[in-house]
């Protein structure tokens, strides 16, 4: 039921283009445009209701009920905020450096949009069934770094300076952790292929297998994002908004509304497929399609995610650089070794 | 066949295209009347002093160093951990003996001080 409409449209749009003559380089072509359409709506759409859905989560732990004025329980209030956001004036500031000033919040959307290209979203629903897809993956979304650190030096201001030094700073030292976290998985599915790491989860997901791994991931996920309690990088109320001090209007929309939820959106599908089974069913509930339950899995990840972020509070810069350091980076390093020789012991016994 | 690097190709296109799409839709549809303190640095309505690009503390370039070690070891372990399997225990040991150098690199760093945020 619903399970393969996305891939059996697909396959009726192969047909119905192939069958105006068009020859197979072309037909490949205009098929990707329609995935990538797709996968831009789907992230653009996601980010805009992400927000509201964070106003809302914080408004019910602090005791408030959030937007609710515009449609129902408030659910138009995304609408009016790009409609805001698109009609207030780009301020730019008199001693910018214009180029890298405006070239920072067109690009700070890219890694994003083309890390999803290899995510699988449901049986057979991958844009690009790419055989180094989480080695790609990892690689594209560590671009980010670069567009926070071309903001925050371009703006020519010290607030903004000082948050893109904290950015480069911060993800660079929690790169590590994340990124060795994933190696465990790695090597017991023993492929990079993101379709095949969910497959190999068919009998029991990661995150029973690899319980510090997934821990390890999602501090990590936490900090790459630059969210509470790993937001000195836009600390309110220690440096304004950090890089995008300066931005606004839809150069700040790019930021923070898009670049941050889509990051997170990224980080909390990349933790689905490999810790969480992707879109394989559990308890053999197979009734409910596969995307489905990716897209449910996703947003129970964002869901902890915007609880951490509103139940703890900020921390230090040294406790932030020594925690990754000290703790995370060793952890992981721990987390390989007992990986590789749990599995020589499991060899060993015959399982 | 479009290949994959063709499809991550148009991927990157069109993602660029999306955003400055974003971004001029901006310019168009907002108005724009600037006025002489409206283009002023903010930094909470006090005058800025002093350039900004200035040099910076070297307790990010230790970070960046480190950094560097790291991640030059993360892409070599990668091809290590699919192949883990298939290797054998040689390749295994051989593995913990260069991790085991980063490990004492690690320790090093953090010894010198390089870890602590000063």
């Amino acid at each position: 039921m619903g399970e393969n409409i996305f891939v059996d449209f697909t396959a009726w749009l192969r047909g119905l283009i192939s069958g105006l003559g068009v020859p197979d380089l072309f037909n490949d072509i205009i098929l990707m445009i329609v995935k990538l359409a797709a996968i831009i709506v789907f992230i653009a759409l996601n980010a805009t209701w992400l927000v509201y859905m964070e106003r809302k989560i914080c408004a019910y732990i602090q005791s408030r009920v959030g937007p609710r004025h515009h449609g129902p329980v408030g659910l138009l209030q995304p609408v009016f905020d790009v409609v805001k956001l698109m009609t207030k004036e780009i301020v730019l500031p008199k001693n910018v450096d214009l180029v890298v000033f405006l070239l920072a919040p067109v690009l700070i959307v890219v890694p994003p949009i083309v890390a999803y290209s290899v995510l699988p979203f449901g049986k057979d629903m991958v844009a690009i069934d790419m055989n180094i897809g989480l080695f790609f993956l990892v690689a594209v979304t560590s671009l980010s770094t670069i567009m926070f650190w071309m903001a925050g030096w371009a703006s020519n201001n010290k607030y903004s300076l000082v948050g893109g030094m904290r950015v480069v700073a911060q993800m660079v030292s929690y790169e590590l952790p994340l990124v060795l976290a994933m190696l465990g998985v790695v090597m017991i599915t023993g492929t990079l292929n993101l379709s095949e790491v969910v497959n190999a989860q068919k009998n029991v997901w990661f995150i029973f297998a690899q319980p510090i791994a997934f821990l390890i991931y999602f501090i990590a996920g936490v900090a790459e994002t630059n969210r509470p309690p790993f937001d000195l990088v836009e600390g309110e109320s220690e440096i304004i908004a950090g890089p995008y001090t300066e931005y606004a209007g839809m150069g700040f929309a790019m930021f923070y509304g898009l670049a941050e939820f889509a990051n997170m959106m990224v980080i909390s599908a990349m933790c689905t497929v490999m810790f969480l089974g992707g879109w394989l069913a559990p308890f053999g509930l197979t009734f409910i399609p596969s995307w489905v339950w990716f897209f449910l899995k996703m947003y129970l990840v964002i869901f902890i995610f915007m609880w951490v972020r509103w139940t703890f509070p900020r921390i230090r810069v040294d406790q932030l650089m020594g925690f990754g350091w000290k703790v995370l980076v060793p952890l992981s390093l721990a987390n390989i070794f007992i990986t590789g020789t749990g599995m020589y012991i499991y060899r060993a016994i015959g399982w | 066949m479009l290949s994959d690097w063709g499809a991550v190709f148009l991927f990157f296109v069109a993602a660029v295209i999306f955003s400055a799409g974003g971004v001029v839709t901006g310019f168009v549809l907002a108005p724009r009347r600037t006025t002489a303190q409206k283009v002023t640095t903010y930094e909470c309505g006090v005058d800025t002093i002093g350039p900004t690009w200035v040099q910076f503390r070297t307790s990010y370039f230790l970070y960046a160093l480190l950094f560097l070690i790291f991640d030059v070891e993360t892409i070599y372990l990668y091809p290590w951990a699919v192949k883990f399997q298939s290797l054998g225990l040689f390749a295994f040991i051989e593995m913990i003996i260069f991790l085991f150098i980063l490990i004492i690199g690690l320790w090093y760093a953090w010894k010198e001080g390089a870890l602590e945020w000063m």
